[in-house]
């Protein structure tokens, strides 16, 4: 059985946002500085004001590899993991799975787009190639 | 420069796979010549420090803490400490550097205990952080819920950047795989000591692109013990005391596998320009290498934090002969965790100090008196530098 994130105050919107079709990242709300994984002060300035805010849900892809390793019982391999640069938080990257998609087309520099995985109260976020 | 503390003593439990010997067993050997290897009694022992300290979070990672290792060697301590959030597996040794300098205590024995070999099942995998548990929290609840559980997942995603940027192949790795095997040829203590050849390492199967089975560490069950004394105390040892020359801990981003601003950096980084920050001796310097070695990846990355070669140059460096057996630069002439198997670090200084006592026999470095070691790979990394004199 795949682990899941045990949901705590800073991280809830970013664990539940896909309930609404949502990729939620926390920002600062007084330096605006984007923060992930989120916090509930921002490691910039020291603030208390950290709030989720929905983001395009789209992205670029740093880096990625493919596992060819099934780690846990029933793990179905291969599958792409991507590590994204997330458009509208600067700094912030999101790394998941990639979905509909053969895992050795996946590339440094491709767009992806979020979907979402619900297992109990938790909406994983999975990249797709954008087109 | 030299910080008031060196090594004195190394030992090493029979390391294995699928042993099923109890982790207090090879903790009690590697104790037990450790000691013999300093001239030191069970008496003489008054601090103990290890990483991470007991932990169940992942299968036989840490079986062994502080407390039940004292119980077990009946050792009376003026210091212990045991540090899972430390820079690196490296830590319990910094500790016990600054315990023996600042007085607190005169002979450390740091310890490293595993039985991932054991702990392995069909079902269970070692090194899955958080294995068994519903929920789970802290760093790794971003990664292994999206099935990112394995470290071979995210060392595979920095070599896949830095592949991109700086047209490394997976024949340099190979290099490395192939030529520290080369090396464990002539350790008896080594778990893998068969030939490897490019064609072995390139045929083998895909773990993580792009790293394959001969590009990850071998889990063992084993344990390390290696003691850091006082530098007043270490004169009285058996061999020549290995000063402490620096140390490097410095981590300039977060506690994190993908938030790195650029992944073909790592922590190793920001603690190797630290350490060097602590001494005049320089790269050039350095006779033997220990560079910790998870995944063959890690050995670029720590050549260039330490500046060996320049950022992006690993590849020609490497290609150029200079880490492998008759090489400038030497990197794990015990064969490293990639042949060696996997003691986390601690096994790789241990062959950096018995090279520095001139006993590593067929792989000697001729005349080799200094050593660089840094442990680690990701966010986690620590950095020491030592010198016979």
């Amino acid at each position: 059985m795949r682990p899941l994130p045990e949901l705590t105050p800073e991280n809830t919107a970013f664990w539940t946002g896909g309930a609404e079709g949502k990729l939620m990242i926390a920002f600062c709300a007084d330096c605006r500085h984007a923060i992930h994984p989120p916090q509930l002060i921002c490691p910039k300035c020291w603030s208390d004001k950290v709030e989720s805010r929905a983001v395009p849900g789209t992205g670029t892809v740093y880096t990625y590899t493919v596992n060819h390793q099934p780690w846990a019982p029933g793990m179905a391999v291969p599958f792409a993991l991507a590590v994204v640069d997330i458009d509208g938080a600067p700094g912030v990257r999101v790394t998941a799975e990639v979905v509909n998609a053969d895992p050795e087309s996946v590339a440094i520099g491709q767009t992806m787009k979020v979907v979402f995985l619900n297992i109990d109260d938790i909406w994983l976020p999975r990249w797709e190639p954008a087109q | 420069m030299t910080l008031n503390a060196a090594i004195t003593g190394v030992g090493m439990s029979d390391i294995g796979r699928k042993t099923g010997r109890p982790a207090m067993v090879h903790l009690a050997e590697a104790a037990r010549r450790a000691l013999e290897c300093a001239g030191l009694t069970k008496e003489d022992i008054d601090g103990i420090s290890t990483y991470p300290g007991k932990a169940d979070n992942s299968p036989g990672m840490s079986p062994l803490g502080t407390g039940e290792v004292r119980n077990a060697l009946g050792l009376k301590t003026r210091w212990h400490s045991a540090v899972p959030d430390g820079p690196s597996q490296m830590a319990p040794l910094m500790v016990a550097a600054m315990a023996v300098a600042t007085g607190q205590a005169r002979h450390v024995l740091c310890f490293r205990a595993l039985t991932e070999s054991s702990s392995q099942t069909a079902t269970q995998r070692a090194s899955i952080p958080g294995a068994g548990r519903a929920r789970l929290g802290g760093w790794y609840s971003y990664l292994v819920p999206a099935n990112a559980m394995s470290a071979s997942n995210w060392a595979g995603w920095m070599a896949t950047r830095y592949f991109h940027e700086f047209g490394m192949t997976r024949e340099h790795l190979g290099m490395i795989a192939t030529g520290q095997r080369a090396f464990a040829q002539h350790n008896p203590t080594a778990v893998m000591q068969s030939p490897l050849t490019m064609e072995d390492y390139l045929g083998a199967r895909m773990i993580s692109s792009p790293l394959g089975l001969f590009d990850c560490d071998v889990p063992i069950d084993g344990a390390c013990v290696i003691i850091v004394s006082a530098a007043d105390a270490a004169k009285d040892c058996a061999r020549p005391p290995l000063a402490i020359e620096a140390m490097g801990a410095a981590l300039g981003s977060q506690e994190s596998w993908d938030q790195r601003a650029d992944l073909t950096t790592m922590g190793a980084h920001d603690a190797a320009a630290e350490m060097w920050k602590r001494t005049e001796m320089r790269p050039a310097d350095v006779d033997v290498l220990a560079l910790y070695d998870g995944f063959s990846i890690f050995v670029p990355y720590w050549l260039e934090a330490f500046g060996f070669c320049g950022h992006g140059e690993a590849k020609d460096f490497i290609a150029e002969g200079n880490i492998g057996p008759g090489g400038r630069f030497p990197v794990n002439t015990g064969g490293g965790q990639l042949s060696g198997g996997r003691l986390h670090g601690f096994g790789l200084l241990h062959e950096a100090c018995t090279q520095l006592w001139g006993q590593a026999d067929g792989r000697q470095v001729e005349g080799a008196k200094t050593a660089v070691c840094g442990m680690g790979g990701g966010f986690i990394a620590g950095s020491m530098l030592l010198r016979r004199d």
